[in-house]
């Protein structure tokens, strides 16, 4: 009787159980995102795929590999040549010169907040789906690292740490692309900028100036700056509505971007909106750096918009140039944008090599 | 004896232990409603968007390039006067092709309902300032210098203006606000309830819904694009001729 019900209670024990019991193996340490409190406070979880969650290992092996020049065909350069920690993870150049001194025809993007890029499209253009699949191309591009991955994957196996490091962070000696890419999305995911004067303003521990206060007001009015319809606001603190905009800046496209993508002619001319967090950091601006300056920047939308058939209904008076704010204007609205500096972000030595 | 209860009472345990749902109840059913558009009978959908083609009742002829729109509290009415409210709301996105269909978060009792209403935008008890995280996400917004809360809708594109030029055109609705003196905002309310009429709910109903856009610029005002196109959000008047065009824009597409 007692056989009977002991085996009762095994079955009973063994019959609930979803999992199968498998032999024990190594697991990388779990690591999680240090989201800002006005993040978890705002706006909807970042996207972090299944099948790479954040790891210890993980992203010490992508941050490895991310300042590490063996990417490149002639072992010069690294991610980090053209998204350096100092200018938040970009660069001071209009178009980045490849490792033949060649140049594209974008400006290098900043990096930070990309967990929160919910359609998960990348680059100016949105070519690419997904932070792991964006890693794989600058490495090959011919104005860039030329190089091959194959190439890539051959010069990590043959050197002396990479093999372990791979071990810990994927529990494998066998190193690929895709785990390469991997090891990097999750160094990226990190970059986390969230501690600006605005963030401090919005969460009691700043006081912003009357003149930032006036500026934020030019930037949510709708009859003046009206940035918040694509950049952002005080309710949603990526500053981007990562979604692609035709903002005027050309008649006559010479890039049309996410155009060239979508095949798409409506699409002709549009880029991805950028984060307005960091300007102070990010010069030059726009996909193709046109503009040196935040002066500039704001001229442009405010009587510098040139029409187009694909231009945002969101850019008003395009016949006028744009909306005209005053001088006085001007220069709130810019002091407003330097609030969204995040000084701790870039000098972060979490994010530095 | 004792012993043989015991198993039995084992056995019961063994065999109900891992039930992990309940038994769905006959009554109840899943209710999905579709949201489906149209501009004067001819069906709309953002295949159809970024090309000039419609022409509204003023006979401005525009593009359509976003719509985007909020209903919240799906409320079903009985005969008796009993009525069943979904608390929830379902941002449509007809550019992205998203939340074209809204599962109900509740299930529904299955049979003849009066009415099955719904609150187009947010109520005030609902319209709360940054509360809801999936619509900052989505830039949904409204400046606090408007009052805050959210939109209700946002409908863009371009028209053909009366220089025979493109001109854009954003034909956003917010709660009315007169912000005349910005200490002192003056509201007045344009979310709506719209009737959709009766419905007779089966298993896993779902339940078109139209909107005809031509509505929006048609009754009882014309609208012309040519006098109002921009900087629509703090224009009380206008906020108020697009809360009176609405009321006529949704009506009861098929029910399954």
């Amino acid at each position: 009787m007692k056989r009977a019900l002991g085996i009762l209670i095994v079955i009973m024990v063994l019959s609930c159980s979803k999992d199968d019991t498998s032999v024990s193996k190594y697991v990388p340490t779990p690591l999680a995102l240090e989201i800002p409190s006005l993040f978890e406070q705002k706006i909807i979880s970042p996207v972090i795929p299944f099948n790479n969650p954040q790891t210890i290992q993980g992203v010490a092996l992508g941050k490895k590999l991310f300042f590490d020049t063996i990417l490149s065909a002639d072992h010069s350069q690294s991610c980090a040549s053209c998204h350096a920690p100092e200018t938040a993870f970009t660069d001071a150049s209009q178009f980045s010169g490849g490792i033949d001194g060649d140049f594209g025809n974008r400006n290098s993007m900043p990096i930070f907040n990309l967990a929160w890029n919910y359609d998960e499209k990348f680059f100016w253009d949105g070519r690419v789906f997904s932070l792991e699949h964006q890693a794989l191309q600058p490495v090959e591009n011919p104005i860039e690292m030329h190089n091959t991955w194959e190439q890539v994957v051959d010069d990590l196996q043959a050197h002396s740490e990479y093999p372990n490091l791979f071990q810990l962070a994927f529990g494998t000696t066998t190193i690929s692309s895709e785990l390469a890419t991997k090891a990097i999305a999750q160094f990226e995911r990190t970059l986390i900028s969230g501690n600006s004067k605005f963030d401090k303003h919005l969460l009691g521990t700043a006081t912003l100036t009357p003149q930032e206060l006036n500026g934020f007001n030019v930037f949510m009015d709708e009859t003046k700056g009206d940035c918040f319809h694509c950049h952002g606001s005080d309710n949603n603190p990526l500053w981007t509505d990562n979604v692609f905009h035709n903002n005027g800046l050309d008649a006559v496209f010479t890039d049309i971007g996410l155009g060239e993508v979508s095949g798409d002619p409506a699409d002709n001319g549009k880029f991805k909106t950028p984060s307005l967090r960091n300007l102070l950091f990010t010069a030059p601006y726009m996909h193709d750096g046109r503009f040196n300056t935040i002066d500039e920047v704001i001229n442009h939308y405010s009587e510098g918009l040139q029409n187009s058939p694909t231009i945002d209904p969101l850019m008003k008076k395009v016949a006028e140039g744009g909306v005209h704010i005053t001088t006085q204007e001007k220069a709130d609205l810019k002091a407003f944008l330097l609030t969204l500096s995040d000084h701790e972000f870039i000098n972060n030595l979490a994010f530095q090599n | 004896m004792r012993k043989i209860i015991a198993i039995i009472v084992l056995s019961v345990l063994v065999l109900t232990s891992c039930i992990e749902e309940d038994v769905p109840g006959l009554q109840n059913t899943s209710v999905s409603l579709n949201f489906k558009h149209d501009w004067d009978g001819t069906n709309v959908s953002n295949t159809d968007f970024n090309s000039i083609q419609y022409f509204n009742e003023n006979n401005d002829e525009l593009s359509i390039e976003k719509l985007r729109y909020l209903i919240s509290n799906v409320t079903f009415h009985k005969s008796n006067g009993e009525t069943i409210v979904v608390e929830g709301y379902n941002l449509v996105d007809v550019t992205n092709d998203e939340n074209l269909t809204y599962v109900l978060p509740d299930q529904i009792q299955v049979g003849t309902y009066s009415n099955v209403s719904f609150t187009f935008g947010f109520d005030n008890t609902d319209n709360i300032h940054g509360a809801y995280t999936d619509l900052n996400s989505a830039s949904w917004d409204v400046p606090g210098m408007l009052g805050g809360g959210y939109h209700f809708m946002q409908l863009e594109g371009k028209f053909i203006n009366n220089v025979a030029s493109d001109q854009g055109y954003q034909y956003h609705t917010i709660r009315a606000v007169d912000n005349t003196d910005p200490m002192n905002l003056v509201f007045q309310d344009t979310f709506f309830t719209v009737n959709l009429g009766e419905v007779i709910v089966h298993n896993n109903s779902s339940v078109d819904v139209k909107m005809n856009i031509a509505e929006w610029f048609k009754s009882p005002h014309q609208w012309n694009l040519n006098d109002s196109n921009s900087m629509l959000m703090s224009d009380f008047n206008a906020q108020i001729k697009m809360y009176d065009n609405g009321q006529n824009a949704f009506s009861l597409g098929t029910v399954n």
